[in-house]
């Protein structure tokens, strides 16, 4: 029998596994917070069950030689999902059993190889998810179990001692504030996207004169980037709510939340109007005339054809622009508006790495979380037209 | 989707200009500061001088796009050649996952990497702009029709001629577009990366912030802002041109370049 690669995908991640796993260190230890820390390699933290991971590892090499079946590439999948388990595990386990040994001012954290190995193992979980087609409502399922038991290590404690979440445990008030003010922020860009560009979205499907003035502009403010258009909305907020007081009271001023809400709903317009306005076009002439033909209103054509059939493009807009509010959310910032961007900042003005960690993962869980409801919900709201 | 005009009423022409009289002649502008901003000691930013800001702000966003598109385009091309087509879902999988990443994390995770300066902005840059080029690379190379490939083969030439002569010059408006939003989203980012200690025209922006002063805020924020238009509109132009410049545009094109546009954002 002769020995060939059958995936070369998986082969190709794999390799660059194994030179991280040898070449990088996987952990770094530091005897307090401020110091920077020493390497530790992969191999000197696999002793005892740790050493367990190598199973999933070794199979996941293994694999690479076998045909691309289904069966492989679930196999490849569970593999995945048990070696990012693992490795997240050891880093928790390893984390813990230096505190004790070290003193509790030590700190530990996640070294470049592991986030390299960790990295590989979703891109190799990720490839074997798309070779198995799934209709989209399953992928999302299967890639948040993948996901799962490192949420669940992460929500039992289990990593407490790392250096990161000793740092979320110092500031858990700062943090919980951040939290539901960056979501805030979101939440609060969101309703007048909708309220002003649904309504936008319409008017240019209907007239296409309004078409080139408006989507000129939207996309003017689209090309400003976000530091300059906050900077630039602080000068003209400021002095409108010096010379109405009734503004400055409902909180609109030069910094704060209201100005970083007011340039992200102006960013938030293109991606949303353009979404309504293709949503509508890509309903079938004829599904509009044989609603007409039954006798149904202008006004029933549009609340029960149109607005139905357009609305897994248009959900699809809403995702460009809940992922893109998330985002801008962290340089709003700089404006005071808080939310992540705040820890994230002064992580970086104070050259505290942690910080910037703490800042910046869940910013970016969050939009990988907001991606994948709205990917959820527009192949629930596809799968429910069809049936 | 915009007429050329011709004369004073040309958007570049004048933009550019306000763009190129704001980076020389901002000094000239000191008694209108003072007037608009009357509480502040200092109503102009001169730390540096805004020539030298927009030459470093520039200067990042060309090296960190060069290395983006000739990295973009490499990738693109091999996984839409024969030889690479496995590895396409794997690059489709991270450019579909990068573009949910918001431009700002990429910038302050690269600090903890490489350190502060200017080299985390230059590679989060690189790193973050490769994803639209790469996207429109296999959008263009996909939009040109099997029968224009065979055509181009039955006539004898080699792969590399076909790519080069055919599939390239037919995907060139695409991937135009793919690197207008890169080069568009760098300019901005590059802004923010004067938190992780380059120098560019966030500079002004930053140091107002902590300082209380809208007028470097205003200035910094100004020349931003029309750096980014002037240059969206230029390359508005070159797909004009070019566009004009050929009648043969495959069909799929300006769908392509439509999916290619939506995927944008704003760092």
């Amino acid at each position: 029998m002769r020995v060939r690669v059958h995936n070369r995908v998986l082969a190709l991640l794999w390799l660059l596994g194994l030179a991280a796993a040898v070449g990088v260190a996987c952990l770094t230890h530091a005897p307090n917070r401020l110091v920077t820390g020493t390497g530790i390699r992969f191999g000197s933290v696999l002793h005892g069950a740790n050493l367990l991971v190598l199973l999933p590892g070794l199979w996941l090499g293994l694999a690479a030689f076998l045909r691309t079946t289904w069966r492989v590439q679930v196999s490849v999948l569970i593999a995945a999902t048990l070696w990012l388990a693992g490795l997240v595990y050891i880093g928790g386990a390893e984390a813990t059993r230096l505190a004790e040994v070290d003193s509790a001012y030590s700190r530990t954290s996640f070294g470049g190889g592991f986030w390299i190995m960790l990295t590989l193992g979703w891109l190799i979980a990720a490839d074997a998810l798309s070779r198995l087609k799934l209709k989209p409502v399953a992928a999302v399922l299967v890639g948040l179990a993948v996901l799962a038991p490192l949420v669940a290590q992460l929500a039992s404690g289990h990593l407490a001692n790392l250096s990161v979440l000793k740092e979320y445990a110092n500031r858990q008030d700062v943090f919980n504030d951040a939290l539901s003010r960056h979501l805030e922020i979101v939440a609060a860009t969101l309703i007048p996207t909708l309220l002003i560009g649904v309504p936008l979205g319409v008017l240019a499907y209907r007239r296409q004169g309004v078409r080139p003035p408006l989507f000129g502009v939207l996309n003017v403010i689209q090309t400003v980037p976000s530091i300059a258009l906050f900077g630039l909305l602080i000068a003209p907020l400021a002095a409108l709510a010096a010379h109405v007081p009734v503004l400055a009271q409902w909180g609109i001023g030069g910094i704060g939340t209201a100005p970083a809400i007011i340039a992200l709903t102006l960013y938030s317009l293109l991606p949303m109007v353009r979404s309504t306005t293709a949503g509508l076009e890509q309903v079938p002439a004829s599904v509009v005339d044989a609603a007409r033909g039954m006798g149904l209103s202008a006004r029933q054509i549009f609340w029960r054809v149109e607005v139905p059939l357009a609305l897994p493009v248009l959900l699809a807009g809403l995702r460009i622009t809940t992922v893109q509010a998330i985002g801008l959310t962290t340089v709003a910032a700089l404006i005071g508006a808080g939310g992540f961007g705040a820890i994230m900042f002064q992580g970086l003005l104070s050259s505290a790495i942690d910080l910037v960690l703490l800042g910046v993962a869940p910013v970016i869980a969050l939009a990988v979380a907001a991606d994948a409801l709205f990917k959820l919900l527009v192949a629930l709201v596809a799968f429910g037209e069809k049936r | 989707m915009s007429r050329t005009r011709a004369g004073w009423a040309d958007p570049l022409l004048w933009s550019g200009g306000v763009l190129l009289l704001l980076i020389f002649g901002m000094p000239l502008l000191t008694p209108l500061f003072r007037e608009l901003f009357p509480e502040l000691d200092r109503p102009l930013y001169l730390q540096e001088t805004f020539p030298a800001l927009v030459a470093a702000h520039l200067g990042i966003v060309a090296a960190s796009s060069a290395v983006a598109i000739v990295l973009g385009l490499g990738a693109g091309v091999l996984v839409t050649r024969a030889a690479g087509k496995d590895f396409r879902g794997l690059v489709e999988t991270v450019v579909a996952m990068g573009q949910t990443f918001p431009p700002v994390a990429v910038l302050a995770v690269a600090v903890p990497l490489i350190g502060f300066g200017v080299w985390p902005a230059l590679i989060a840059l690189a790193l973050y702009g490769l994803l639209p080029i790469v996207q429109s690379t296999i959008a263009g190379i996909e939009s040109v029709p099997e029968s224009v490939r065979e055509a181009a083969r039955g006539l004898g030439m080699n792969p590399l001629r076909v790519l080069w002569q055919v599939e390239l010059p037919l995907a060139l408006p695409v991937l135009i577009a793919g690197i207008r939003t890169s080069v568009i989203i760098n300019i901005g980012t590059a802004a923010i990366a004067s938190t992780v200690g380059a120098k560019t025209l966030g500079s002004p922006i930053i140091v107002g912030l902590s300082g209380f002063n809208t007028a470097y805020i205003l200035q910094g924020a100004l020349l931003v802002a029309l750096l980014a238009i002037v240059t969206d509109l230029a390359f508005d132009r070159l797909q004009t041109r070019l566009q004009r410049g050929r009648a043969t545009v495959p069909a799929a094109a300006p769908i392509a370049r439509a999916t290619t546009q939506t995927a944008r954002s704003t760092p």
